[in-house]
């Protein structure tokens, strides 16, 4: 299962952090890492027995999923793929920046991909499909949701 | 609302936000937040926040929480929050109480209730959102408040709500699987959903229960086969593609699945053969995430029946991932081939350079791995090369949790794979020297037994062979600063013992050494007592021989400081030492006989020799004996109901409900058996009514505990308390590799001699070889000589096959023997090679049977004898009590060793325990040293921060007008 999900940027400022299971830790710096190695490591030592850790780094950012034995390596190096392309679908173009201000839409998106520590939905339509749905929705009820203030 | 980042925030938040991102340093950054923090709480207190505003204070707690801030005081806001009607404001109150909580959080049973009411709401979107928060916040007492609902949902017309349902009763199931158990036909039923996500959702809690349960599954073996035929062959919705693959990770599930079904079970197997083929020759090999679909099917494939010809695709997709550039695909080909290896160890060979390279790889992962695999594929004929890699490789690097994992592993295949006893002893010198620190301190007793015993049945010509160069060695490293402590204690121990045996080395060269030990590690107790040990065993060695002994100056003046020296047990043993010099050389002989230190001492614990004395002591009208829990046990329960008594303040009135018994008191138990009855007559007790009950309490475990049987017990608690649980299963196995060993015929006496010329002959041999095979390809002679020597007797097997004829000669003498052997061992992955009988194992199956002590009731047996004062007895109890340390690992053959030849000897022991104890605590500490590597490796990013820092603004200028183009980002998304 997938234990849990971040982001940082090159800084190890977190940018999203969402924990499926109790993780006692904090900061993991994956910038003394080369450029050409794996994208896989075994984090132990920081997330307790059987964590591994996948990450990704998209210009500024890294993307770290940990997860436990029982998950695919490369597909979870891919699952950070569906989810960056998702949010890219999302904010057209999606820089740091758009993180930063929008994280509770990530987590949203986030809560569409992985539920419960377990990959629930990989097709970056249908995760889209959600957000629509939420976006009409959003619309139709906007008049008295302005209200309200 | 719109999209685009930052609209909705005020201008505080993008303030808040830039001015974090511009911080320099940490303490400015909690500067920021701290002032936040200030900011919200005077915020969240003022009367009739507006809504909006109030959602925005929630994303700053969040904000602030991930910044690892604490932000508890707003909890109860999001809590608020998820009240309310309004969807969006909803949403972010589940999203930030989601975030804030944990499933045990006070605060949880006030969002229980909403949560009911959500899930029964008309909106899906509502019902999603508290899908949500039931996934990640409800606990096993809460389930039975909400599964009804959820169970309804399962036939919620829209699938996004069937699917997160199912989602949640898997965490149903994961928390507490009786809660759902009656639920499992769901699951079943939900296979057949028409929407392809809702049955991808499905696989996963099927996944989880088939993990647990495979045989009431069997049945859906042709489902699953139908289903990732239907989806490999297309036939879902064009959107669940990614890459051109159909829904790769529902693929990647039911293969997993299948795996699980098809382990062991040949009928199953041949349902999958058709489909797993299929996906072998269809997947597209050139994506990531064909990739990781074509190792799922090698891992699927490793685990079902073998069938030929889906390991030869096996084989061929390792190859390709071995051959690969991209270190991901090396890695997955490493792991991969771990899986294959115990089904056709042959491949090994053919990717044996490949191995290598990722050995020598600067990948630190991918190295791991690889020692993974070699670990896996350890035998007697590669031992030697592995150990000796992994120690260097354990020498290079700083990460102490991966040290001590890796030193633990190269201990573990020395003892099972040692070829020889002076290999063995390098080996754990190196380990010792380098690791001494992370080094279970069991490795250490176990060497000193190796030293002491050898193979058992050896001649005694190699022992002291074996003692004598253990010595010489020592002598060498000895001088070397900063020797780990458990290292120089067994220094120290085998100078003692056979410093002089072979007397090649003067007494007063030995003991002076042992004096430099003692004085350059003056603040180590532990190794101090080891070496006045060592001096007094050496002295009366001399002593016994007839020789006259000339203590040292340096020597003198150690005793002496010793005598002063504020711990007691120091100055013990260097009274006793003063002591024993000054016997004569009979009694010295007597008490210290030398190289006795693996006889055992038999014991009789009634003490049968003092029977008499007692006798005319009751006689003469002395009290007869109690045993000392009964006297403790009585008075600590009578100090416990006073207690309860004064507790209970008189206004309180009645009290219903019965008191607890009391806890039986931390009293030594050592002692001998007393029945209840005879207690009650010997102790007077004033309130017998009310107290009998306590009393019974108290002496019942006592009387349960005391007796022959106290002195054997489990096991188990001893490995918890002192040990690393690999060791259980080391020592097991090996147990069963030895039992192996003799169903092949194997003699052990013969099996460590044996190995050791085949080995060298098998290098020899494929050397040449190999060579030529690999001639055109141009690789240096050294990582050939290493695949030879890893890949040892079995390359010989391929040679064969593609050479033919030509060197078939060279190989012929060894080859038929080396390379049916390791096959054979590879074939069934429980069965070992062969041991080298590193542990007497005729002894080790007396272990599992014999006497088995706890620890802590023995701890206690010492210091009760200590209290008694009377040498005898504490001897007796003593030796008894080493057991903890030693005893998990080889059982009864280390009560042999430790129990040391010598009356004082057994004092070391005393000196075990404690360190023990202190290692235990090292241990501790080393867990709690992990932040600690995560600082250095923090402290190893410094460099990069600078390079950061610019990336950031870089982005950061990208960010201001998101409508210009960035090169860099996602480049290889979208390319």
């Amino acid at each position: 299962m997938i234990k849990a999900v971040m982001v940082m940027n090159t800084q190890g400022k977190p940018r999203l952090t969402k924990f499926y299971e109790f993780l006692d830790f904090w900061c993991v710096v994956l910038c003394s890492r080369a450029e050409n190695v794996s994208n896989f490591m075994e984090a132990d030592s920081i997330f307790g027995p059987d964590s591994r850790l996948v990450y990704k780094h998209y210009a500024t950012l890294y993307f770290v999923f940990v997860f436990d034995s029982s998950e695919n390596e490369l597909a979870m190096l891919d699952l950070i793929q569906v989810f960056v392309e998702t949010l890219d679908k999302c904010f057209r173009n999606v820089c740091e920046l758009d993180i930063v201000f929008n994280y509770s839409k990530l987590h949203t998106i986030l809560d569409e991909i992985i539920f419960g520590g377990q990959v629930l939905e990989t097709s970056s339509a249908e995760v889209m499909k959600a957000r629509i749905s939420l976006k009409l929705y959003r619309i139709s009820y906007q008049n008295s949701f302005w209200l309200e203030e | 609302m719109g999209s685009q980042g930052g609209i909705g925030q005020s201008k505080e938040f993008l303030d808040l936000v830039k001015s974090i991102g511009e911080a320099r340093s940490k303490a400015e950054e909690d500067r920021i937040v701290l002032g936040e923090i200030e900011t919200l709480k005077r915020r969240l207190v003022e009367p009739g926040i507006p809504k909006r505003k109030m959602k925005e204070y929630i994303i700053r707690l969040v904000y602030i929480e991930m910044l690892g801030h604490d932000a508890s005081f707003g909890y109860i806001h999001a809590v608020k929050m998820t009240h309310d009607d309004s969807l969006f404001l909803k949403r972010t109150g589940y999203l930030a109480v989601t975030l804030f909580l944990n499933e045990d959080h006070d605060l949880i049973i006030l969002i229980v209730n909403t949560i009911q009411k959500d899930l029964k709401s008309d909106n899906f979107l509502i019902v999603c959102a508290a899908l949500n928060a039931v996934c990640k916040l409800i606990n096993e007492e809460t389930i039975p408040a909400v599964l009804p609902q959820v169970v309804e949902l399962l036939g919620h017309q829209k699938e996004a709500v069937r699917k997160k349902a199912i989602m949640a009763l898997h965490r149903f199931h994961q928390k507490s699987p009786s809660s759902v158990s009656h639920l499992v036909s769901n699951f079943r039923k939900r296979l057949c959903d028409n929407d392809p996500g809702v049955m991808g959702a499905t696989l996963c809690p099927l996944l989880d229960l088939i993990n647990r349960d495979v045989s009431s599954f069997k049945d859906l073996v042709v489902s699953f086969v139908s289903i990732l035929k239907q989806v490999a062959e297309h036939r879902l919705p064009k959107t669940y593609d990614y890459h051109q693959l159909p829904a790769p990770f529902i693929q990647i599930r039911l293969l997993k699945i299948l795996a699980l079904l098809g382990s062991g079970d040949k009928q199953a197997s041949e349902q999958m053969y058709m489909v797993v083929g299929d996906i072998f020759r269809k997947c597209d090999s050139s994506s990531n995430i064909g990739n990781a679909v074509l190792y799922q099917c090698v891992c699927c494939v490793s685990s079902i029946h073998p069938n030929p010809k889906l390991l030869e695709s096996a084989a061929d997709v390792i190859a390709r991932f071995l051959k690969s550039d991209s270190h991901n695909l090396k890695y997955l080909g490493i792991d991969a081939l771990g899986r294959l290896i115990k089904l056709s160890p042959e491949i090994a060979e053919q990717h044996q350079l490949a191995v290598i390279d990722c050995l020598e790889d600067p990948d630190d992962t991918l190295k791991r791995k690889t020692f993974e695999l070699l670990h896996k594929m350890t035998k007697s004929s590669n031992v030697e090369v592995i150990v000796d890699r992994m120690i260097d490789y354990m020498i290079s690097i700083n990460d102490n949790h991966y040290k001590t994992d890796i030193v633990s592993r190269c201990v573990e295949l020395a003892e099972q794979f040692a070829p020889s006893n002076q290999w063995f002893i390098q080996t754990m010198n190196r380990v010792f020297e380098h690791a001494g620190d992370l080094v279970n301190i069991k490795v250490a007793h176990n060497l000193m037994h190796l030293i002491a015993e050898g193979f058992g049945e050896d001649d005694d010509t190699e022992y002291t062979h074996l003692r004598s160069s253990a010595v010489d060695s020592y002598l060498r490293i000895i001088g070397a600063p900063k020797l780990p402590s458990v290292f120089l204690q067994v220094i120290c121990w085998v100078l003692g013992e056979y410093g002089t045996a072979d007397g090649k080395y003067s007494a007063s060269y030995i003991t002076g050494k042992l004096c430099d030990v003692a004085e350059a590690y003056s603040n180590d107790e532990t190794v101090k007592a080891y070496a006045v040990t060592a001096l007094m065993k050496i002295y009366a060695c001399e002593m016994a021989a007839g020789r006259t002994v000339d203590i040292l100056p340096e020597c003198q003046t150690l005793i002496e400081e010793l005598s002063a020296s504020h711990s007691t047990d120091l100055q013990q043993r260097a009274y006793e030492l003063q002591a024993v010099i000054a016997l004569d050389a009979q009694t010295v002989e007597n008490i210290l006989p030398s190289d006795a230190s693996s006889k055992e001492i038999e014991i009789d614990k009634n003490l049968p020799f003092l029977n008499d004395h007692v006798e005319r002591a009751i006689e003469k009208g002395a009290q007869p004996y109690i045993p000392e829990s009964e006297r403790s046990g009585f008075s600590s329960a009578s100090y416990l109901n006073r207690q309860d008594l004064y507790e209970v303040p008189p206004s309180h009135g009645l009290r219903f409900e019965a008191y607890e018994l009391p806890k039986q008191p931390s009293v030594p138990l050592t002692t001998p058996p007393v029945s209840i009855g005879s207690s009650n007559e010997l102790i007077p007790v004033p309130e017998p009514t009310y107290n009998r009950g306590t009393q019974a309490a108290v002496s019942l475990p006592s009387s349960s505990n005391a007796g022959p049987a106290e002195v054997k017990l489990r096991l188990d608690g001893v490995q918890k308390r002192w040990g690393r649980p690999t060791y259980s299963s080391s020592s097991a196995s090996t147990s069963a590799a030895a039992s192996q060993d003799t169903v092949n015929g194997v003699t052990p006496p013969d099996g460590a001699t044996t190995v050791t010329p085949a080995i060298s002959k098998g290098r020899e041999t494929t050397y040449e070889p190999t060579r030529k095979t690999q001639q055109a390809v141009e690789i240096s002679p050294e990582k050939q000589k290493l695949a030879a020597s890893l890949f040892g007797g079995s390359s010989k097997q391929e040679r064969k096959s593609s050479l033919g004829g030509g060197h078939k000669t060279a190989a012929k003498p060894t080859g038929g023997h080396a390379v049916e052997a390791p096959a054979k061992k590879m074939a069934a992955p429980v069965q070992q090679p062969p041991p080298p009988d590193l542990l007497d194992l005729g002894e080790m199956t007396v272990a599992t049977t014999g006497p088995l002590i706890d620890p802590f009731k023995q701890l206690e047996g010492l210091l009760d004898s200590v209290e008694l004062a009377s040498s005898t007895k504490n001897h007796v109890d003593v030796s008894a009590a080493k057991g903890p340390d030693a005893m998990a690992f080889y059982g009864d053959s280390a009560t042999t060793v430790e129990q040391g030849g010598h009356h004082f000897s057994s004092i070391d022991d005393v000196d075990n325990l404690m360190s023990g104890l202190s290692s235990a605590t090292t241990d501790a500490s080393s867990g709690g040293g992990i932040p600690t590597s995560q600082l250095t490796t923090q402290n190893s990013k410094g460099p990069n921060l600078k390079d950061a820092l610019q990336k950031d603004a870089l982005v950061r200028q990208m960010g201001v007008n998101p409508s210009s183009q960035n090169p860099n980002l996602f480049k290889d998304l979208l390319g």
